[in-house]
């Protein structure tokens, strides 16, 4: 039995968007690296034998390199998704790739998602909200959660935050403080959940208003590009007509 | 010089830096986090298959408690583990877990009714009670007597992370993204601090703290084949080296996980087997129960990774163009199961070895996982040598894993030693010693003796290559200091590692670009992770007996009589090409559980003269107290709930009444 099957190999074009924000003489630019393609790579390998062979001043993000943490999101000839799982055999021998739009470039591939989901999960206040968070009885038993529930809310709780779905949105390119399909995922995520005491009226004042629910032009590319397929227009229409009816 | 002062300092934004961080905070503390990557990408996310507390909701946890958790870890660890700490943490981690049902995390929960299970190849109906339906399930795990692993699906470090990460959010806790502890400040009694590198700008600065905490993971990237995220390479424990200071322990004890996806190494959860997964060879034979009738694929990670390389190297290995592998079947489990509890799993299988787990086979072939070494600590969390230093999670050497931590153990100690590391910190800065006395210009010593070291590696021109020489390092340590070892190619490691690090002294850079600079990373990287590497190669050298993870196919047996030793590891002096290598004894006359056979693995090792002793004391102590319960009995043979904080000395309630 063989694992992974096999196709004659290739030499990739690899065109990277290139620029180094710290470097005062740096403009973007395109980059072409030609590297020959190997069983079964992905864009994490490609990436890393180009940065140790060719130019190693190449920045890129990954962590997991397993498809679980979202660090590696990117513009992969035309599409947000994630690098270290996008296998090289997938794709045609010219690759392009850009850094994810709508995050603050560090260099290269590598943006600040990380600073942007921060402000995101700070201003919609994405956690439980809930009297005596920090005197729980933890001898106690548990609070019991209808098993289906449980499931429910970690179907919602599966965004890895990569980024991908803003990349993806039409009105997070017009408008800088959209919370986009992640933010709102997040509403429905603890408005679901049992243990958070807030109310619609609560969440509307978060996301009430055209940089919250009603700032979606329900164009899709959010759910379609999401790398856990997560229900995101699903999640975003709901929300919707909830947030109307307050 | 820029500085930054505040109480705590946490080197590490995981599940164990953050709940570490959220407990010092709650005591007043001003706390910072630093992180290499935003919090929530920290590889605690890569935890899948479960967390281990003794809830015993669902049937298959029926009857479990702390006294079983506590055997099934010490019995894991193959009697290296610090008894009181794995007492500790088997009472806190209900209370952990409890924590965070509270907190938001959304354990999967007990559906009263009849289930389909598979058990040892063999479909079963089991029925759940009325009374446990909607408290939080577990599933069965390796080397546990009970279903004692609660679980998100197969999430669940990613569902443990975000609902961590939210509430340190919510707490206001700064998290300093992208930066690098380089250094720590101290001077020779009491460590104060960090010399940080911002890692988007190239900046360095100076942190100053009452209490620092390395909560920054193992180092599983000294090897070539490991589960590891690639951010895992022991820089935290390597800076704790280098202070000269504090020490390592166990450093040699290196676990390899049987389920990493061949060739790429990416982890599939142990709860595939848990679950009813089985191994088969090349011609699809069941092997397991063959060399291990009583747990089968379910004995400790290190028996059945051992047994598997046994396996493939008698030649019955199924062969691929990358070599030789074996497989893990959960066809078996069906495609209902997969989709809801094991999703991840098949989301690696489909993006990176394009096949459906439900119909076909998983190569598998064990690869680098845990490191069980770490910053030696008390059972606080505190460095015994410096003064101020915390460590927590699997940066530490708590030393509840010992020689093989057991699947499901490992987050949990993130949150258990969390809340304990962080109470014994805000106490530390409430103390008349946590207050912090020393000078700036020792921050400023530092912060100019990193920037010399930088300065250094860029104006080098040895010509050698930072990716060269770590891909060699990778290999000696794969090839040399991994599952099976022996004294002659534990001693080429060493040799080869000390020619590396030589030749690390001598990496220059080929670019000079400014701000992230990612070769300048890799270049600083390399001589610390060479220091773990001998540490690791050594220690292993220097033990003549076999223990958990730790073989040696040249002392195959584990010797009680002399190695019932915990292994220090220290860097004296900067110029040093070898750690200092000292040992802590183990005290059997203390201990609850005196050495035995594990219940699986190895019958025969080499009793040590106390053991006997000590069980004489065991028996004859619980013969005169008459009746007792379990909480007397244990009380009675080694007390531990005065090394806890006060809040979290009570018992734990369980199903229908018990404690």
């Amino acid at each position: 039995m063989s694992t992974i099957p096999v196709k004659a190999l290739r030499t990739l074009k690899i065109r990277v968007l290139r620029h180094n924000p710290a470097d005062p003489d740096s403009t973007p630019n395109m980059q072409t690296f030609e590297l020959e393609e190997a069983d079964s790579m992905t864009l994490f390998v490609a990436l890393n034998v180009i940065r140790e062979e060719q130019d190693p001043s190449l920045a890129f993000d990954f962590v997991c390199r397993a498809g679980i943490c979202g660090s590696c999101g990117m513009i992969i000839n035309g599409r947000p998704g994630l690098a270290c799982r996008t296998l090289t055999r997938d794709l045609p021998e010219d690759i392009t790739l850009a850094p994810l739009p709508g995050f603050e470039l560090i260099a290269d591939l590598s943006v600040n998602t990380g600073k942007w989901m921060r402000g995101i999960s700070e201003r919609l206040e994405t956690w439980v909200h809930a009297q005596g968070l920090d005197t729980v009885d933890v001898d106690a038993l548990e609070t019991p959660m209808e098993p289906e529930l449980a499931q429910q809310l970690y179907e919602l709780e599966r965004c890895i935050e990569c980024g991908c779905c803003i990349a993806a949105c039409g009105t997070a390119q017009m408008r800088e403080d959209f919370v986009g399909a992640v933010g709102l995922n997040q509403i429905t995520r603890f408005r679901l959940d049992p243990r958070d005491e807030r109310d619609d009226a609560d969440f509307y004042e978060l996301v009430g208003d055209d940089v919250g629910v009603f700032g979606c032009m329900t164009l899709l590319g959010c759910e379609d590009m999401c790398p856990k397929d997560l229900p995101l227009a699903t999640q975003i229409a709901f929300l919707r007509r909830r947030m109307v009816a307050v | 010089m820029q500085i930054i002062y505040t109480d705590v300092l946490v080197i590490g934004g995981g599940l164990a830096g953050q709940r570490a961080a959220i407990g010092a905070r709650r005591r007043g503390n001003e706390v910072i986090v630093l992180s290499l990557v935003p919090a929530k990408r920290s590889h605690s996310a890569a935890a899948q298959g479960g967390m281990q507390a003794s809830l015993g909701n669902c049937l298959g946890g029926a009857g479990d408690n702390e006294d079983l958790h506590f055997a099934d870890t010490v019995r894991g660890s193959d009697w290296g583990a610090d008894q009181d700490v794995v007492r500790m943490f088997a009472h806190m981690a209900p209370k952990a877990i409890r924590e965070l049902a509270a907190w938001g995390v959304p354990w999967s929960r007990v559906q009263r009714g009849e289930h389909s299970i598979t058990e040892d190849g063999k479909k079963r109906t089991v029925t759940e009670d009325d009374a446990a339906h909607g408290l939080i399930t577990s599933r069965n795990f390796g080397g546990t007597a009970k279903w004692r692993a609660c679980y998100v699906s197969d999430g669940t470090g990613h569902a443990m992370l975000y609902a961590m990460s939210n509430q340190a959010i919510a707490a206001g806790i700064p998290v300093h993204e992208r930066t690098e502890a380089m250094a720590l400040i101290h001077d020779g009694q009491r460590c104060c601090g960090a010399v940080v590198r911002n890692l988007m700008t190239g900046e360095l600065i100076a942190y100053m703290a009452k209490a620092t905490c390395i909560a920054t993971g193992g180092f599983g990237r000294i090897y070539r084949v490991s589960t590891n995220a690639i951010i895992n390479e022991g820089m935290g424990a390597a800076i704790a080296l280098e202070t000269g200071m504090a020490s390592l322990g166990n450093m040699e004890a290196v676990q390899f996980h049987p389920t990493g996806i061949f060739p790429a190494g990416i982890l599939v959860t142990e709860g595939c087997r848990g679950d009813g997964g089985l191994l088969l060879d090349g011609n699809e034979h069941r092997f397991m129960p063959d060399y291990e009738p009583e747990k089968r694929e379910l004995a400790s990670r290190d028996v059945v990774s051992r047994r598997m390389e046994q396996h493939i190297a008698a030649g019955h290995g199924a062969s691929s163009r990358f070599g030789e592998h074996l497989w893990l079947d959960i066809r078996l489990l069906g495609a209902d199961h997969i989709n809801t509890q094991l999703r991840e799993v098949k989301e690696i299988c489909q993006y990176f070895l394009g096949i459906d787990p439900a119909s076909e086979l998983i190569p598998v072939r064990p690869a680098q996982h845990y490191s069980m070494g770490g910053v030696r600590t008390n059972a606080h969390g505190q460095s015994p040598q410096l003064q101020g230093l915390f460590a927590v999670g699997e940066a530490a050497c708590w030393d509840m894993h010992g020689f093989n931590r057991l699947g499901g153990n490992s987050v949990a100690e993130t949150v258990v030693a969390g809340m304990i590391v962080g109470e014994a910190m805000a106490d530390f800065c409430a103390s008349a010693e946590g207050q912090l006395q020393l000078s700036t210009s020792l921050a400023d010593d530092f912060l100019r003796r990193e920037a010399r070291k930088l300065d250094t590696i860029a104006d080098n021109s040895g010509g050698e290559s930072a990716v060269e020489l770590t891909r060699l390092m990778q290999q000696t340590m794969t090839e040399k200091v991994g599952i099976f070892r022996s004294g002659e190619t534990l001693q080429q490691a060493v040799d080869a590692l000390q020619q590396l690090h030589l030749r690390a002294g001598r990496v220059g850079l080929r670019s000079a670009a400014r701000g992230p600079n990612p070769e300048l990373v890799a270049a600083y990287r390399l001589p610390r992770m060479l220091k773990l590497a001998l540490c690791v190669a050594r220690g292993a050298l220097l033990r003549t007996e076999s223990r958990g993870a730790h073989f040696r196919e040249d002392f195959p047996q584990r010797d009680d009589r002399q190695w019932m030793q915990r292994t220090l590891a220290s860097w004296p002096a900067a110029e040093d090409c070898l750690p200092t290598i000292d040992y802590e004894p183990l005290n059997i006359m203390n201990m609850e559980l005196p050495p035995g056979w594990r219940g699986y693995g190895a019958r025969d090792y080499i009793e040590h003269p106390d053991t006997a002793k000590r069980q004489l004391q065991i028996d004859t102590l619980l013969a005169e107290a008459g009746a007792t319960d379990r909480h007397q009995r244990q009380q009675l043979l080694m007390p531990f709930l005065h090394l806890l904080p006060q809040t979290f000395r009570t018992r734990n309630q369980r199903l229908g009444g018990s404690e």
